[in-house]
């Protein structure tokens, strides 16, 4: 054993998943000591996470490194291996993680459900999980890792198990991420080409065919989409994340849905040797469907963690599309183009990463203050809750794509991107991406909306409920952690040149080439991917001019007239009985897109009669590919299952008779 | 950054900010002679933001400081737009800041904080504004998106500046494309802008309102700076459709002197466009709130074929 | 950069698909009949360019045609059908109109593509308009479709015959003289037949909802 100081990053980083096992392990031991779990373990584990995010920091400089250890089975070690990829999607998971565990120790509360400690183990053993995925080298430690991840997550997301739609959003979610786990495996074994040897590296020595690739990789996008969110295997999305507990949703959504994309990425750019374009296509095709159901559903929805989850979906189909505009390019052989587009996925991976769990911790803290999750019963929470409201208003303008924040920036990459498509040849190509940056663009514009029916309702206006106003804000520990993943949005968003120089060495493994010189010639405070002429931004000039236009005309003002304010009822027009119902609710908001998008939706209504004693009126937008595709593949496995119950007689006599048949059938079978 | 670079950008912002509110009188009296009444004088708007200003600010009770720094916020991205668009000329230091792109993204940026701004007090009216403005904007943004998307593809380039020197250096031709994205910047501008046939700047009727019942909250040097704000929005997007469409007499990076011919060519150019602005306005009716969606729908499928004929015929 | 006249034509092609969209995104049924009859000035224009530049003398004539049949005489008698039926409805359609247009995207690309290999053979200047008078010829056909009334359908095939000359006069510097005389009369006489035909549906269900037409089955 070498000293610490000759460690390497991986041994540190595989030093810090030892030492969350260690704090799951603690946890366990006094199960319902809350303030040992909440005060010492969490924010131990935020250290490590820190710990993990320098050392993967470290290593994105520095060269591959592997280390091999003897778990696992005899002759069957774990491969581990840290290259820039790696370290990205860890440095990703270690600042997240950090802000969403010191959110954590402030937020397990007594009386829960399942005990705080138990939770302390299976959030540490998810953490320890996903780290492991991402350095996995070989297929075996990977789909371990990757089952560990899935019943963690499991656990966590029925930490409420008492409620029975909890239990079923588990449920859906642990057989869909089964389905994925089933993919990828088959992946894998179609990529170990009949040669045994699992690990990564007999994998990318193997030359496959062209067939046999994109069998490997069809599967892979399978897989991986399911763990993604992919359509059409989104379903378990909106219903396990508002199911889970605030922290472990953010850490769902910010952090374990990249690491399928991490996975997606490292079949199909790094083991498999050549791309070819018409994967690109599908890709930019699912990823583009994908986004707009997404952003589609979030603009309709009145829970405020469904809005989230939708809202993760779109992002994610953004990604897709990204590595889809990656692959085409990879495909006729424009490997510097190909930098640009996965330096937006990258990026875009980040900045959803940070602004997502600073959401969904935002939507804990409120749903802690408030007891609610529904939107139609919140409101006005800015002035009782204004630390949880003011950061909660970064995560909203960062998620909304607006400059000078980390949204806009990895948009503004991926349109870039589309702007290089005339190079490409085939006609159908080049009439299908202009069609797919419209749609890019209409998801954006979309997700502005969606985020200003999220801030609006929630924190301004009424409140629509009395109670709200007895809402506390943020405990200490919350606060530390909404301000870090805060900061990360605005840093993200202003300093994107040194951010492309971290995402510069990934691209390299995964295409060749990257962007970073081209970068950092222009200098730290402007971004010009390609060239000054062709596109620049600077997002720190930006806030700089719009700060000194608001403070001058602030001056300038006050100067030359008066800065004389009255405060006075509302006006509302001379209305003079203004109350909160008065204001929009969810439902009055989304109705436009509703009105505008009524295909996508399945519209469900009941109309009061004129002869009702009570009327009432509901209606419930559904998903139509629960009724088009789950519905009849579950009643079809009913179907099957029925049938094979049949063999099930409950008669001993033909219970004996299945092992004399089959006696029978072997004897014939072995003498011939 | 030369002398005549800094002058320039200065004049650039200086003019916009003086000359805004003067387009939209110049607009308003086109409109009143277009219907035979007679005009309120050209010099009105200012008067109006003047009394403004003068005026006591008078604000809701529940308003937080996000609804009192709403104003200032939009002024200074409008003004921010107005410096980044080529009006009297291309060497414009700031354009390195934003390009088209960071600009739409700017016009998103006013967008939403109206639309918090409106949301803030919880009255019926906001709502609905913000809902409104936000219905409209989804489908305007991503059409202003492509039309600025037709004239990258057709000048290798989204910088603003690059696009008026690339189509004015060139010799004279004829972009189909931009025929189509001409006509659907129309279309976006008339939306955006708050004017027939989208939504009528003059009602006092709320229903019928989206821009103007966001801003029933404000009063005082508030509503000024949201009045000057909507005109520079209006200035800023008549110098991109004139950038675009018609480069041709604003200034190069080399041509300090070019400058001096760039000023009455651009009010030449502001003075027909506002006529026309007007003309438009009288001709239509204003839709139903229902029917916005179609017309954007309308200019984000005509930007969108705008770009595919681009691809097909090369231009 | 392409030479003045290859600009012009394309200017004018891309004028044509704008109207055909425009058609397709009308609501009310007279400001279809203008919008036709502007297709029909810019077909004209593009005509006579057409002549002027490749000094092809029967363009003329054509053009001339052009002029008297679709902006003058069939425009005024669709105006007087209007009249008489009296009719100024607002176009009924069976899928909504951003539906439409979106689907009119799709032909769009879907010609874009079909035409770009066979422009490529043609030695006519203005060969790669092919694909955009293939596109208006999918468009018209998709108003003709989609519309539930019938004077919009006369429209529709009106437009699709004017976006087919168009390919025509782009790809083959127009057709001989008597076939282009024959497809004139014919059209003229459609529109007659039309027009009639029209009068006897409103006789018989009190309504020009071609909806009603499926009344007549045997059953």
């Amino acid at each position: 054993m070498t000293a610490p100081t000759d460690w390497l990053a991986i041994d540190w980083i595989l030093a810090a998943i030892g030492g969350w096992i260690a704090i799951g392990a603690a946890g366990v031991l006094r199960p319902h000591n809350f303030y040992i779990v909440a005060r010492v373990l969490f924010p131990l584990g935020a250290a490590l996470c820190l710990l993990v995010a320098v050392a993967a920091a470290a290593a994105l400089f520095a060269g591959t490194e592997t280390a091999v250890l003897p778990l696992g089975l005899p002759g069957l070690p774990f491969h581990l291996r840290l290259d820039a990829l790696s370290a990205f999607f860890l440095m990703l998971l270690g600042t997240a993680s950090a802000g969403i565990s010191v959110f954590a120790a402030g937020y397990f509360r007594k009386g829960e459900g399942t005990p705080p400690g138990v939770l302390c183990l299976l959030y540490h053993l998810f953490l320890a999980g996903m780290a492991m995925v991402l350095l996995a080298d070989d297929a075996y430690v990977f789909m371990v890792m990757w089952e560990l991840m899935a019943l963690a997550s499991f656990f966590l997301v029925t930490a409420n198990h008492t409620i029975p739609a909890i239990r079923r959003a588990g449920y859906l979610y642990l057989l869909i991420a089964h389905v994925g786990a089933l993919a990828i495996l088959l992946a894998f074994g179609v990529l170990q080409a009949d040669t045994g040897d699992y690990t990564f590296d007999n994998m990318r020595a193997q030359a496959l065919s062209p067939f046999w690739a994109s069998v490997a990789f069809l599967l892979a996008f399978f897989g991986f989409g399911a763990k993604a969110g992919f359509l059409p295997l989104h379903v378990w999305l909106p219903e396990a994340h508002p199911a889970a507990p605030s922290p472990v949703s953010a850490l769902m959504s910010g952090v374990m849905l990249k690491t399928a994309i991490y996975g997606l990425l490292r079949v199909g750019f790094e083991i498999l040797p050549t791309q070819y374009a018409w994967w690109g296509v599908l890709a930019l095709a699912v990823g583009l469907v994908t986004a707009l159901f997404g952003v589609v559903f979030a603009a309709i929805q009145t829970d405020m963690k469904r809005l989230l989850a939708y809202s993760s979906i779109e992002n994610i189909g953004l990604l897709a599309v990204g590595i889809g505009l990656a692959l085409l390019f990879t495909g006729y052989g424009m490997p510097s183009l190909a930098a640009l587009s996965l330096t937006a996925v990258l990026y875009h991976a980040l900045n959803h990463a940070f602004f997502k769990s600073l959401l969904f911790l935002g939507t804990g803290a409120v749903l802690h203050a408030t007891g609610e999750r529904n939107l139609g019963k919140l409101g006005g929470l800015l002035r009782h809750m204004p630390w949880v409201g003011w950061l909660a208003l970064v995560g909203a303008l960062a998620a909304a794509g607006l400059p000078p924040l980390n949204g806009f920036v990895s948009e503004w990459l991926l349109l870039q991107s589309f702007l290089f498509t005339l190079g490409l040849p085939g006609t159908f190509i080049n009439n299908l991406v202009p069609v797919v940056a419209a749609g890019v663009a209409l998801v954006a514009a979309l997700g502005g909306y969606v985020m200003v029916k999220f801030f609006g309702i929630i924190f301004l206006g009424q409140p629509r409920e009395p109670r709200l106003a007895s809402s506390h804000d943020a405990a200490r520990w919350e606060r530390v952690g909404l301000v870090w993943l805060a900061v990360g949005c605005v840093a993200l968003g202003l300093l994107p040149a040194q951010v492309i120089a971290l995402i510069d060495p990934v691209t390299r493994v995964l295409v060749g080439e990257g962007i970073g010189p081209q970068v950092a010639s222009q200098g730290w405070l402007f971004l010009a991917p390609v060239s000054a002429e062709r596109a620049s931004y600077s997002p720190l000039l930006f806030l700089l001019l719009v700060a000194a236009s608001f403070a001058l005309s602030f001056v300038l003002v006050r100067r030359l007239y008066h800065g004389r304010l009255r405060r006075a009822a509302p006006w509302d027009c001379g209305f003079p009985l203004l109350n909160a119902r008065m204001q929009d609710t969810a439902e009055g908001f989304g109705q436009p897109i509703r009105q505008v998008f009524e295909p996508f939706f399945r519209i469900d209504r009941q109309l009061p009669s004129p002869f009702d004693r009570q009327p009432s009126y509901r209606m419930e937008a559904g998903d139509h590919l629960w009724h088009w595709l789950y519905l009849p593949v579950a009643r079809a496995s009913d179907g099957v299952s029925r049938l094979v119950g049949r063999l099930q007689q409950g008669r001993i006599s033909t219970y004996l008779m299945y092992s004399f048949v089959t006696l029978l059938v072997m004897l014939l079978l072995v003498f011939r | 950054m030369t002398v005549y670079s800094f002058v320039a950008q200065l004049l650039a912002v200086l003019i916009a900010v003086a000359g805004a509110p003067l387009l939209t009188g110049w607009i308003n009296q086109c409109r009143a002679w277009l219907q035979n009444k007679s005009a309120p004088p050209l010099l009105l708007p200012y008067r109006t933001l003047h009394k403004l200003f003068w005026k006591e600010s008078v604000v809701a009770d529940g308003a937080s400081p996000l609804f009192r720094a709403a104003p200032y916020i939009v002024f200074g991205a409008m003004v921010l737009a107005c410096g980044i668009v080529p009006s009297l000329s291309t060497d414009l230091p700031l354009a390195a800041a934003a390009d088209a792109i960071a600009l739409v993204g700017l016009f998103a940026l006013a967008r939403v904080f109206i639309s918090l701004a409106a949301m803030d007090i919880g009255t019926a009216f906001g709502t609905l504004g913000a809902r409104r403005e936000m219905l409209v904007g989804f489908l305007a943004e991503p059409a202003l998106l492509m039309v600025l998307f037709t004239a990258a593809f057709i000048t290798q380039s989204t910088s603003l500046a690059n696009i008026v020197e690339t189509i004015s250096g060139q010799e004279f031709a004829i972009y189909p494309s931009l025929a189509f994205a001409g006509v659907a910047f129309a279309m976006v501008s008339l939306a955006e802008n708050a004017r027939v046939p989208v939504d009528n700047p003059a009602t006092h009727l709320e229903l019928t309102m989206i821009h103007e019942a966001m801003i029933l909250e404000y009063s005082g040097r508030h509503l000024a700076l949201i009045e000057w704000a909507a005109s520079l929005k209006l200035f800023a997007y008549s110098s991109i459709g004139l950038a675009i469409f018609f480069p041709w007499g604003i200034a190069h990076v080399h041509e300090p002197v070019g400058m001096l011919l760039a000023l009455p060519v651009l009010v030449a150019k502001l003075a027909i466009g506002g006529a026309a602005l007007a003309l438009i306005e009288t001709l239509s009716a204003k839709m139903r709130i229902f029917r916005v969606p179609e017309f954007l729908a309308g200019a984000f499928l005509l930007a969108v074929i705008g770009i595919l004929v681009h691809f097909l015929l090369g231009a | 950069m392409p030479g003045l006249v290859t600009q012009l034509i394309n200017l004018f092609a891309a004028l044509l698909l704008l109207l055909s969209f425009g058609l397709l995104a009308q609501r009310r049924v007279l400001s279809l009949i203008h919008l036709f009859t502007l297709q029909g000035l810019t077909l004209t224009a593009s005509t006579t360019a057409m002549a002027f530049f490749t000094g092809q003398p029967h363009l003329y004539w054509s053009a001339a045609i052009t002029l008297a049949l679709k902006v003058l005489l069939m425009p005024w008698l669709l105006h007087r059908m209007i009249e008489r039926l009296n009719v100024r409805w607002d176009v009924e359609t069976l899928i909504n109109i951003p539906a439409t247009m979106l689907i009119g995207i799709v032909l769009v690309i879907f010609a874009f593509n079909l035409a770009a290999p066979i422009s490529g053979l043609s030695a006519s200047v203005a060969r790669g308009t092919l694909g955009i008078a293939l596109a208006c010829v999918l468009l018209s056909f998709l108003m003709m479709i989609t519309r539930t009334k019938a004077i919009p359908q006369v429209i529709g095939f009106l437009a699709m015959e004017n976006a087919l000359f168009f390919a025509a006069t782009s790809a083959t510097y127009g057709m001989p003289m008597v076939v282009e005389l024959g497809i004139a009369l014919d059209v003229l006489v459609a529109l007659i037949i039309l027009g009639v035909f029209m009068f006897q549906i409103r006789e018989q269900f009190d309504s020009l909802d071609i909806r009603h037409l499926e009344q007549l089955k045997e059953d």
